[in-house]
């Protein structure tokens, strides 16, 4: 017995085609709409976006070496890349480090995140109390949080870890929620006229019509993710890509710093191109 | 003779905000195995509810269904449903669709395959199999809806106006397709339109409903040779048999609106 067959009762379902809205939708964060309005370009339209890079990395390198701009203030983009590749040996371990800590974050917050969207949203009153506090969760920055964890748990691995899966998981649950809650009575009832049970109707229809908004939340999530990864190394400790930011800014050490920068950046756009693959994959049918 | 469908007395009424609704008061109806049983009746009057009464998804509020010598209570696997949309899932492709029903009722499919993909034939979808609904017709995806109703080889199948959202050249079309379904598989089958040229174009028996609370007004055995010859719908004899049921309604109306029971709804004769 679950909640559709009281509904299913009183009302005989509308079989008004839903619009697929999920990119529409608001998430939490536009960058989620972003994930979905990526769209196959032309090859004019690629041509252009390198051209923008070019002369930007072009200008900059310009007009810091016309200008004689000092290092410690903006060094040329030739000096990050030459920084990068000459220190690569030296940040490897705590470029590992930072993606330990995401990624292992990110499974274990993205997990719990998705299993109490998908069952939570079966329980719609414990959902009404639980939401407020998953709110919080959602809009105070989890970096604040990382200090008192260093505290009770040391500098290790462990409570970045525990930051990550914070940050990462309530954006999951979040998104997820709505997902699960675009049910689709009309669809319900064809599932339910062949006698599915519960779980045959959660994961013959709910879940892939919540796959869209799942997969927004897997994207934002990973990018707070990322955020957190980075602000937890800065806060204490020695390792990790957050560390070697403070380090190098603190001996003034440009060149260094913006390697580290670009490293960081490549992370982000790594996470949005894996999660933009499999949102196509998963939900080519939604457009 | 074998009654796979008995109605007794049922009633519906829903709650709704501006209290209770009596939908379908008291209607009463009997389908005898292989036989094909249209009910009409003006917009509003209960059809969709007393179709669905039977799914066992949307229980009435008192009277009986039995179907195939058992009360009516949940959906049941002798029970094919089409909709009045096709409402297929949009992340299957069309054979995917088509086995939904094996794939909860936890059938082999193996062993439907073959007649499947001669019922895919029959209704022209061949070729079609890997596409998804988005790249479908309507009139296309209403076909596979209705040999998804029919994947897993029901007795009784059940259709609320499946071809209201298609456009007039292509109604016609599905109705001479659901006929050559119906002689071809043998099917008990209840047709709900709001069209009475197309109940009579397809049933044995007509059921006419009143305005709501939808009950029995009267029923028309259709006089018609089967199969129905080409262009039977341009003959003087089809042509009567629908008047005389629009002359029924008409009256009915009347006669609701004479004792102040009517309530007005949307109706018209041409429809
Ligand atoms: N959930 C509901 N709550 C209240 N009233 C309802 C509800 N569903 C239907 N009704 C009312 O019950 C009556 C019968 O509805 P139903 O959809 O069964 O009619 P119908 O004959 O199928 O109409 P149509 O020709 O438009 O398809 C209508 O007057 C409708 O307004
Ligand atoms: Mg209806």
């Amino acid at each position: 017995m679950d909640s559709y067959d009281k509904e299913l009762e009183q009302k005989v379902p509308d079989f008004e085609e839903k619009q697929d809205t999920h990119s529409k939708e608001i998430s939490n964060l536009n960058i989620s709409s972003a994930a979905y309005s990526t769209q196959i370009r032309g090859w004019k339209q690629t041509v252009g976006i390198i051209a923008v890079a070019i002369f930007v990395i072009g200008l900059w390198e310009l007009l810091v070496r016309v200008l004689n701009v000092p290092d410690f203030i903006l060094p040329p983009p030739s000096k990050i890349i030459v920084a990068l590749v000459t220190s690569f040996p030296n940040i490897y371990q705590h470029l590992l480090f930072t993606l330990a800590e995401l990624v292992s974050g990110y499974l274990i917050g993205a997990a719990v995140g998705l299993i109490m969207a998908a069952v939570l949203t079966q329980m719609p009153f414990i959902e009404k109390i639980i939401t407020p506090y998953i709110l919080i969760l959602v809009t105070t920055p989890t970096i604040a949080l990382v200090p008192l964890l260093m505290l009770y748990w040391g500098f290790g691995i462990g409570p970045r870890i525990f930051a990550v899966a914070l940050a990462t998981g309530p954006m999951v649950m979040i998104n997820a929620t709505t997902g699960f809650r675009r049910t689709d009575l009309a669809k319900i009832a064809l599932a339910k006229s062949y006698g599915a049970s519960t779980f045959q109707i959660f994961y013959k229809i709910r879940f892939p019509l919540a796959l869209p908004m799942i997969n927004v939340g897997l994207l934002v999530g990973g990018i707070f993710g990322l955020i957190t990864a980075v602000g937890s190394d800065m806060v204490g400790g020695k390792i990790g890509l957050g560390n070697r930011i403070s380090y190098y800014a603190s001996l003034a050490r440009m060149s260094n710093f913006f390697a580290i920068i670009l490293l960081v950046a490549l992370i982000g756009i790594s996470i949005w191109i894996i999660m933009t693959i499999v949102g196509n994959k998963t939900t080519n049918w939604s457009e | 003779m074998v009654k796979d469908i008995i109605v007794e007395n049922v009633s519906k009424t829903y709650d709704s905000d501006r209290g209770p609704v009596e939908a379908v008061k008291n209607f009463s109806m009997e389908v005898e195995k292989g036989d094909f049983v249209a009910i009409v009746g003006p917009s509003g009057c209960g059809k969709t509810t007393l179709l669905w009464g039977l799914t066992g998804l949307h229980p009435f509020t008192s009277g009986k269904a039995i179907i195939l010598d058992k009360i009516v209570d949940k959906p049941r696997q002798s029970v094919g449903i089409v909709f009045q949309q096709a409402n297929l899932l949009p992340w299957r492709n069309l054979i995917q669709n088509i086995y939904f029903p094996l794939e909860i009722m936890g059938k082999n499919i193996k062993e439907y395959k073959s007649k499947i993909q001669d019922l895919i034939k029959s209704v022209g979808l061949d070729g079609f199999e890997n596409h998804h609904p988005r790249e479908l017709s309507g009139g296309m995806q209403q076909r596979a809806s209705i040999i998804r109703a029919l994947s897993f080889d029901p007795q009784i199948l059940l259709m609320d106006e499946p071809f209201g959202a298609l456009d007039a050249y292509t109604r016609d079309e599905m109705d001479t397709l659901i006929l050559e379904l119906w002689e071809k598989t043998q099917k008990t089958i209840v047709f709900v339109t709001h069209r009475i040229e197309e109940a009579v174009y397809l049933a044995n028996k007509v059921y006419v409903m009143t305005a709501r609370p939808g009950t029995n007004s009267a029923i028309f055995n259709i006089d018609l040779p089967r199969p129905r010859p080409e262009g039977i719908t341009m003959e003087m004899r089809y042509f009567n048999i629908v008047a005389e049921i629009k002359r029924k309604i008409v009256e009915d109306v009347e006669k609701q609106k004479k004792e102040g029971k009517y309530k007005s709804q949307a109706y018209s004769t041409i429809t």
